[in-house]
């Protein structure tokens, strides 16, 4: 399906994506723009991304970000796009609300590691300085930085995802309606 | 009053017969104002305010306010919509509402509604609140963490099933829906899944067991169109 021709901005967008803590299917779901791929990289370049395998982000255009913030690398990374990005975009549940994995918030984190790890025999909660540490809740995107658009869904399908950015690149206040716009 | 009397809803007369609210009318004349805690058939509980209109120029809630004529109601004006964002929204972090994992999803008015407004997200700080679920009935489970208290199942039970089986405890947001039986449990109640107040429930807190996906997401009553349009289509179906 093809929505609004998107109207080619004056230079190419630079856009720089993220998965948090999020399962990866919204990325997935951007992939399934399928050959509108091809139109989309005509009016942008990726910069950090796991399509360009780029890790730290210089300064974009627009940071799209899928997944909640869980640990503190979660932070940093939203962080870094925040400082770099002149707008951020949530995209899908987690990102919006924290989706599946705040679904542990009214657990308590330390006594989950301590069934799953040290309770059993032989185990300890591993402590490696390489592990990011987790956070007592998992949040949305917008309760830890300032977000300026969302894409809700679980996840939003390509079609949504091509009808918001072609919005935004094309500088249209992008809009969501039935019956693309869905949580579930 | 006769009855053919009418009021101006957003510039366009709506009949009604004498007794009606505002909402009653433009329910019947299939124009849509949101509303989540309201059942035709039952008595208002006049709390959710997402019926809010302007008659006369001030804010009063549809579904309890008498249709009288001559009046003067706005309902879907952008000033107006915007209040019902944020209440919807409130709703949102209030409880714990995880659309993907729902059964209720795509047949539920909280969620539906925040599609016909253009809620894209909750904006608000959660609060995650700690709540139980009640699996106790055979038939029938009790999800706490997405009740909006809007007391539909409270006035079913107790003004049609005659049971009062449910009722609402605490107050501000300590508020909460209990269970009147000495455990608290649904399973230890004489509540029934034929009764009335198993079928009232606008959001996914009271659920029937074991049909949760027969009807597959993406096809279900809100999927297929909007809950105005459904609205409408369902007025011209009553004739
Ligand atoms: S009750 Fe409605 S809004 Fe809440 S999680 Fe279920 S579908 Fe979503
Ligand atoms: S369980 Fe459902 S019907 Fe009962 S008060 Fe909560 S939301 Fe309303
Ligand atoms: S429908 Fe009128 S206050 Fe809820």
């Amino acid at each position: 399906m093809r929505h609004v021709a998107p109207t080619p901005p004056r230079r190419k967008l630079r856009v720089a994506t993220a998965s948090l803590a999020g399962c990866f299917g919204c990325h997935m779901s951007f992939l399934d723009i399928d050959e509108r791929l091809l139109d989309l990289i005509d009016l942008v370049e990726f910069d950090r991304s796991p399509i360009t395998d780029i890790k730290h982000c210089g300064p974009c255009d627009i940071g799209i970000i899928e997944g909640g913030v869980c640990n503190a690398e979660n932070v940093h990374v939203l962080w870094e796009l925040r400082a770099n990005c002149k707008v951020l975009v949530a995209l899908g549940a987690c990102a919006v609300n924290g989706g599946l994995p705040a679904q542990r918030n009214h657990l308590d984190v330390g006594r989950c590691l301590t069934r799953v790890y040290r309770d059993r025999a032989g185990a300890a909660v591993p402590d490696d300085p390489e592990l990011p540490l987790l956070l007592d809740k998992v949040r949305p995107l917008n309760e830890v930085v300032r977000i300026d658009f969302f894409i809700p869904g679980c996840p939003p399908s390509g079609d949504a995802i091509w009808k918001y950015l072609t919005d935004l690149i094309s500088g249209r206040m992008p809009r969501l309606e039935h019956p693309m716009l869905h949580f579930d | 009053m006769s009855d053919d009397a009418t009021f101006m809803l957003d510039g366009r007369p709506i009949r009604f017969v004498a007794g009606q609210s505002i909402l009653e009318a433009a329910t019947a004349a299939g124009t849509f104002i949101p509303n989540l805690c309201h059942h035709p058939e039952f008595k208002p509980h006049g709390s959710c305010k997402l019926c809010t209109v302007k008659v006369n120029g001030r804010a009063s809630s549809a579904c309890t306010t008498r249709a009288r004529a001559g009046q003067e109601v706005a309902s879907d004006t952008p000033e107006l919509n915007r209040h019902r964002r944020t209440l919807l929204q409130m709703l949102f972090v209030e409880g714990n509402h995880f659309c993907p994992g729902c059964e209720k999803s795509g047949n539920c008015r909280l969620q539906a509604l925040a599609y016909d407004l253009e809620m894209l997200n909750p904006h608000y700080e959660h609060f995650y609140p700690p709540r139980p679920i009640d699996a106790s009935h055979p038939d029938v489970l009790i999800d706490f963490n997405r009740c909006i208290l809007c007391a539909l199942c409270v006035r079913a039970s107790r003004d049609v099933d005659g049971k009062s089986v449910f009722a609402l405890a605490g107050r501000g947001t300590a508020q909460h829906l209990v269970v009147d039986c000495p455990s608290g449990k649904l399973g230890d109640s004489d509540f029934a899944m034929t009764d009335k107040a198993a079928a009232v429930c606008p959001v996914g807190a009271i659920l029937p067991k074991r049909v949760g996906f027969s009807v597959p997401i993406g096809e279900r009553t809100f999927d297929v169109e909007p809950i105005s349009a459904h609205a409408a289509h369902a007025a011209e179906t009553r004739g």
